[in-house]
C-alpha cells in the first residue's frame, strides 16, 4: 500500500501546493525595479528593515497560483446552482471592455471635464436600473448588496428624523438574508420577524396584528421578492398600503431580481427602496467573494437622501454632485464601483429588453425543471410551481441519517457545485436550488440525474458511503470546529 | 441569444414536460396585474461588436492616466502593475467562484486568503488581518464601530489629516448612532478610538509612539489608518495601534475610476472576535491534511443576524487576489525597493517643482505624495488649466495648494511636461 502513495502528495492532476511563505529563498524576487540612488530620506521617521515577505520569482509565483486555481470549482467550469447567489455565465466581453484604459486607467478626482464618458456610462447605467425597476431615482454607489441595503436604511431614517419622527422598530420577514437584519441594528433599529406562513409567504395575518400593534413604531418593513423560499409574495401590493397607512416605508431587497427583470416593476408595486446585486442579476463575477456593486432605487420621496457624489447632467455636460443638504452623506472614498457598473452595462446591453426577458423566463423555467423531475426524489415543503429557484429539504432523508450536508458533499463528489444549503432558516434542511438561465436542458438533465442518485443512494444500503463524502477533490471533509477552536489566521515561522 | 442555450423547441418541450402551455404560466404565483405585457423601453439585444463599439465610444470621451503626464494621489495611486497579476485574476477558476462556503472545492480562494491575511498582517504590524473590507473609508468606518463595541463608549477621536471623504464616510456610518465626532491632537477620556491617518492627507508621515501613550492614558483605542499602503515598505510598521485600517488598491488593483479597491483590515489578537467581515483559518481535513476554511462565523451575518459585527458580506475578493499576486512578486525585497523608489521620484520632482519661482513644498517630510503652495489662490482652476493641456497636475485644495503625488510610474519627461506647462499657467 505505501508504495503506492505519491512522494508529494500528487495525485495526477492534483497538484499539492503550499503556501509561498514555505517556498522562500532569500534572494528571490518576481520583480525587476530600476536602482534607487536615494540615500538620504525625507520621510521624517526611520527607515523599515524587515516586513516578513516571502522573496519568490515570477515563474514560482505563476505555478503557485495556477495550482490553487485549480483546486476550485467555479460557474466557467461546471454548474453553480447556489441557491439565492446567481451563479450564471460571466461574459468575457464584459473583462474585455472594463480593461480600456479610458475606462481603467481614470483617477476618481480627474477634472471633470476628462472624465465625461465615465459620468456618461454611470448616468446610463442609472438610467437603465431606473427603467427595470419602474423607481424614479438609482445610486450606483454602494460596493455590494449589504451596502445598498445599509444605504437604502439610512436614507429611511434621514427622512423620518426630518419629519421628526423617532421610530425604533424594522420588521424583517423571517425568510430575509441575514444581511437584512443586521443592517436594520446596524442603523440603530430593533427587529421585529415576522413570520411565513405555510405557503413560503409572508404570513399575513401576522404581518396585519404586528403592523396594527406597533403602528407609527415602525420604521420599515425589508423582505425579498421573489422571497428566499423561490416564491412571489403576491399580497405585496397589500403590504406597501399596510406600511404607507401607518407612515412606515417598504424596503424591498432585490437579491432575486434575476426572477422578475423585465417582467414585474416593483416600483410600481409600491416599493420604497430596493437594492440590485449587479453580480447576480447582471452577471458581474463573483470573483471568489467580490467585488459586488449594490445599486439601491429609491422613491421621489427619498431621493434627496441618496448618497454623494450623484452624477447629474444638463445641457450635454455631465457633473458630480459632491454635497447637498439632504443626503446622507457619503458611504465610501469614491463614487463606487465603476468597475462592475461597466461590466453590467455591457452584459444589459447585450440582452437589451427583449433578452433581459427571456433571462427572466429561462431561469424561471429551468428551476421549475429542476423542481418537477425532483419532486417525487426529495421533500418538497412548499407545493405548486416555483420562481427562479426551487426549495427542497432532507425531510425524509433525515430519519435515516442522511442530510442535507451530505446530499451536498456527494454532489461536490459527483462534480456538481452545491446547492445553497440550510437557508433559509424557515425550513429544516433547506436545499435552495437556483439554475438560472444559462444552464442548457442537457446541463440541468445531468444535475437531476445526479440528484436522483444521491436520493436513490441516500435510501439504500450503502448510505453511509455518503457520509465519507466527497472523496475526489483537493481536500476531503474539513475540520471546521478545529479551526474555530484553535484560530490560526496566519502563516507563523 | 448568445448567453441563453435555449431554442424556442428546447422551451417548448420543457414546459410540456413540466406541464403547462405557457411561460407566463410559470409566472401564476405572480399577480395578473402586476405582469408587463410588454417589452421594458430600453433597445433590445446587441452582438459583442455592438456593445463592445458603444463602450469603446464611451471610454475614448475620458482622458486615461495611460495618455497623459499623471500626478493624482489623495487616496488612489497609480501605480504599475505586473501583468502576472491580471493573469492569474482572470482565471476562470478565480474569478468565477463563489465565497468559499464549500471548502473541499475552493482550496485554492481559501489559501490565497490565508496569504492575504498574513501578508496584511506582517506589513501593518498587526497579530490578524481580515479577508478584506469594500475600502479604506469603510475599513475606517468599521474599525470605529469596533473601536465603540469593544470600549462601550461612543466619541470619537481623530487627528488632523485624515482624508476628508473618510472622515465623511465616518460621519455617515457613526450618524445612525449620534456619536461625536472631534478633530483633536489627543483622545479625550469619553473617547472610544483615536484615529490617525499616516501619511496623513497631505502627506507627512506621522510616528504612533506618543499618540500611543495619550491612549493609554485614556484608555481610548489607537486607530491607524494609511491611504497609500506601499507606504509600509519605507516607513515603520504602525505595531503600536490597537486596530490598522487602510486602502490596498496601490498593490495590484489600478485607479479603476475610483472602484472596486482594497479595504484592509488588522488588529491586536485580543479583538479577533470583535472583527468585522470574513476571517479565514487553517485546519486540517478528515485525511489530517493542512486545509483552509472560513472560521469564526459566529461574528457574522448569516448567522448571527441582527447580532453580527456588521452587516457586511460580499467583500472584495478577488481584489484581494490581485493584492497577493502583486506582493507575491514583490516579496520583501521588491516591496522595500518599490517603496523607496516611490520616495526618490517624489523628492526628484519636489526638487523640481521647487524651482519654479513662487512655488514652494509645504511637507518638511513626506512619503510619495506631497502638499505645494502655488503664488495663486484658486488651484483647482490651474488643474483645470493643466487639463486642457492634457496633464492630470494632481489634486486641488484650497488656498493655493495642490496635492501632489509621484511614483514609480512617473518619467522623467513627465515632470518636464509638467513643470514647463505649469511655469506657463502660472506666467
Amino acid at each position: 500500500m505505501s508504495d503506492k502513495i505519491s512522494p508529494l502528495g500528487h495525485k495526477g492532476l492534483m497538484l499539492e501546493e503550499p503556501l509561498l511563505f514555505e517556498q522562500s529563498q532569500q534572494g528571490r524576487s518576481g520583480v525587476d525595479l530600476p536602482e534607487t540612488t536615494q540615500t538620504k530620506l525625507r520621510t521624517g521617521q526611520p527607515q523599515r528593515t524587515e516586513i516578513g515577505l516571502p522573496e519568490v520569482s515570477e515563474p514560482q509565483v505563476v505555478r503557485h497560483f495556477v495550482r490553487l486555481s485549480q483546486m476550485n470549482y467555479s460557474i466557467d467550469g461546471g454548474m453553480f446552482p447556489l441557491g439565492s447567489c446567481t451563479m450564471k455565465h460571466n461574459p468575457r466581453l464584459n473583462e474585455k471592455v472594463v480593461r480600456l484604459d479610458g475606462f481603467a486607467q481614470l483617477h476618481p478626482l480627474q477634472p471633470q471635464s476628462t472624465i465625461q464618458g465615465a459620468l456618461e456610462t454611470i448616468h446610463q447605467l442609472e438610467n437603465w436600473l431606473a427603467e427595470l425597476c419602474g423607481m424614479p431615482a438609482i445610486t450606483l454607489n454602494p460596493a455590494a448588496g449589504a451596502h445598498g441595503e445599509l444605504t437604502g436604511m439610512m436614507s429611511i431614517r434621514k427622512a423620518l428624523q426630518d419629519k421628526g419622527e423617532i421610530r425604533k422598530i424594522v420588521l424583517v420577514s423571517d425568510n430575509a438574508h441575514g444581511t437584512n437584519p443586521a443592517t436594520a441594528s446596524t442603523c440603530g433599529y430593533k427587529i421585529i420577524s415576522v413570520p411565513s406562513g405555510s405557503d413560503g409567504l409572508v404570513d399575513l395575518t401576522a404581518f396585519n396584528e404586528l403592523v396594527d400593534k406597533y403602528g407609527s413604531e415602525i420604521a420599515a418593513f425589508m423582505f425579498t421578492n421573489p422571497n428566499t423560499c423561490g416564491r412571489f409574495e403576491k399580497d405585496i401590493k397589500h403590504i406597501a398600503d399596510k406600511l404607507h397607512s401607518v407612515g412606515a416605508y417598504f424596503y424591498c431587497d432585490g437579491a432575486n431580481f434575476n426572477a422578475i427583470v423585465g417582467k414585474v416593476k416593483l416600483g410600481e408595486l409600491g416599493v420604497d427602496v430596493m437594492q440590485f446585486n449587479l453580480h447576480k442579476t447582471f452577471s458581474t463575477p463573483h470573483g471568489g467573494g467580490g467585488p459586488g456593486c449594490g445599486p439601491v432605487a429609491v422613491s421621489k420621496e427619498l431621493e434627496k437622501y441618496l448618497p454623494v457624489p450623484r452624477v447629474r447632467h444638463s445641457n450635454g455636460v455631465y457633473s458630480l454632485e459632491i454635497e447637498n443638504a439632504d443626503t446622507i452623506g457619503r458611504i465610501k472614498a469614491f463614487h463606487g464601483h465603476f468597475g462592475m457598473m461597466v461590466r453590467a452595462l455591457a452584459y444589459m446591453m447585450s440582452h437589451g429588453a427583449d433578452g433581459l426577458r427571456k433571462v427572466a423566463e429561462d431561469a424561471v423555467l429551468n428551476a421549475n425543471y429542476i423542481l418537477h423531475h425532483l419532486k417525487d426524489d426529495f421533500h418538497v415543503p412548499y407545493k405548486g410551481i416555483c420562481m427562479h429557484e426551487c426549495l427542497l429539504t432532507d425531510k425524509g432523508l433525515k430519519e435515516d441519517g442522511i442530510t442535507t450536508l451530505d446530499i451536498a458533499k456527494g454532489l461536490i463528489e459527483y462534480g456538481f457545485h452545491p446547492m445553497t444549503v440550510y437557508f433559509p432558516l424557515v425550513v429544516s434542511g433547506a436545499m435552495l436550488i437556483e439554475p438560472t438561465e444559462t444552464e442548457s436542458r442537457e446541463s440541468l438533465d445531468g444535475f437531476i440525474k445526479t440528484m436522483k442518485h444521491l436520493a436513490k443512494q441516500a435510501k439504500s444500503k450503502q448510505k453511509e458511503h455518503l457520509k465519507e463524502m466527497p472523496l475526489s477533490t483537493p481536500r476531503r471533509r474539513i475540520d471546521e470546529v478545529k479551526a474555530a477552536r484553535q484560530p490560526i489566521l496566519r502563516y507563523m515561522k | 441569444m448568445r448567453y441563453l442555450p435555449h431554442t424556442n423547441a428546447d422551451r417548448k418541450a420543457m414546459l410540456e414536460e413540466i406541464g403547462v402551455t405557457h411561460i407566463d404560466d410559470l409566472f401564476a404565483g405572480v399577480p395578473s396585474g402586476h405582469l408587463l405585457n410588454k417589452l421594458v423601453d430600453l433597445p433590445n439585444h446587441q452582438g459583442e461588436i455592438e456593445v463592445e463599439r458603444a463602450l469603446s465610444a464611451l471610454a475614448s470621451k475620458n482622458l486615461s492616466a495611460a495618455d497623459a503626464p499623471f500626478f493624482i494621489g489623495a487616496g488612489c495611486y497609480r501605480h504599475h502593475i505586473p501583468a502576472t497579476v491580471d493573469y492569474i485574476i482572470q482565471r476562470s477558476e478565480f474569478l468565477t467562484a463563489y465565497t468559499p462556503y464549500q471548502p473541499e472545492i475552493a482550496q485554492g480562494t481559501l489559501a490565497y486568503l490565508f496569504e492575504f491575511q498574513s501578508y496584511v498582517a506582517e506589513l501593518t504590524g498587526m497579530d490578524v488581518a481580515n479577508a478584506s473590507m469594500y475600502d479604506g473609508a469603510t475599513s475606517l468606518a468599521e474599525a470605529a464601530l469596533m473601536a465603540q463595541r469593544i470600549t462601550k463608549r461612543q466619541t470619537i477621536t481623530i487627528a488632523p489629516g485624515l482624508h476628508p471623504h473618510y472622515e465623511q464616510t465616518l460621519k455617515t456610518y457613526l450618524s445612525t448612532s449620534g456619536a461625536d465626532i472631534i478633530v483633536a491632537d489627543k483622545p479625550s477620556s469619553d473617547s472610544a478610538a483615536f484615529i490617525i491617518q499616516s501619511p496623513d492627507f497631505f502627506g507627512t508621515p506621522h510616528s504612533l509612539q506618543d499618540y500611543r501613550k495619550a491612549c493609554d492614558d485614556t484608555g481610548a483605542k489607537l486607530i491607524h489608518v494609511f491611504t497609500e499602503v506601499l507606504s509600509l515598505g519605507l516607513l515603520p510598521p504602525p505595531k503600536e495601534a490597537d486596530i490598522v485600517v487602510g486602502e490596498g488598491q496601490s498593490i495590484g488593483v489600478g485607479l479603476g475610476f475610483g472602484g472596486p479597491h482594497l479595504g484592509l483590515f488588522a488588529c491586536k489578537k485580543e479583538y479577533t472576535r470583535q472583527m468585522p467581515g470574513r476571517l479565514c483559518g487553517q485546519t486540517t481535513d478528515a485525511d489530517g491534511k493542512i486545509s483552509y476554511v472560513l472560521t469564526l462565523s459566529t461574528r457574522e451575518q448569516h448567522i448571527r443576524r441582527e447580532k453580527a459585527t456588521s452587516n457586511i458580506c460580499t467583500n472584495v475578493g478577488l481584489c484581494a487576489l490581485a493584492f497577493t499576486v502583486h506582493m507575491s512578486l514583490l516579496g520583501e525585497q521588491g516591496m522595500k525597493n518599490l517603496a523607496l523608489l516611490n520616495h526618490q521620484k517624489a523628492c526628484d520632482l519636489a526638487d523640481k517643482l521647487e524651482e519654479i519661482n513662487d512655488v514652494k513644498v509645504i511637507n518638511t517630510s513626506f512619503f510619495n505624495e506631497f502638499t505645494v503652495q502655488l503664488p495663486i489662490d484658486d488651484a483647482e482652476d490651474v488643474v483645470n488649466k493643466l487639463a486642457e493641456k492634457g496633464i492630470l497636475a494632481g489634486y486641488p485644495l484650497h488656498d493655493g495648494k495642490l496635492l501632489i503625488t509621484a511614483t514609480e510610474t512617473t518619467t522623467e519627461n513627465d515632470v518636464t511636461a509638467l513643470t514647463t506647462a505649469l511655469r506657463e499657467v502660472l506666467a
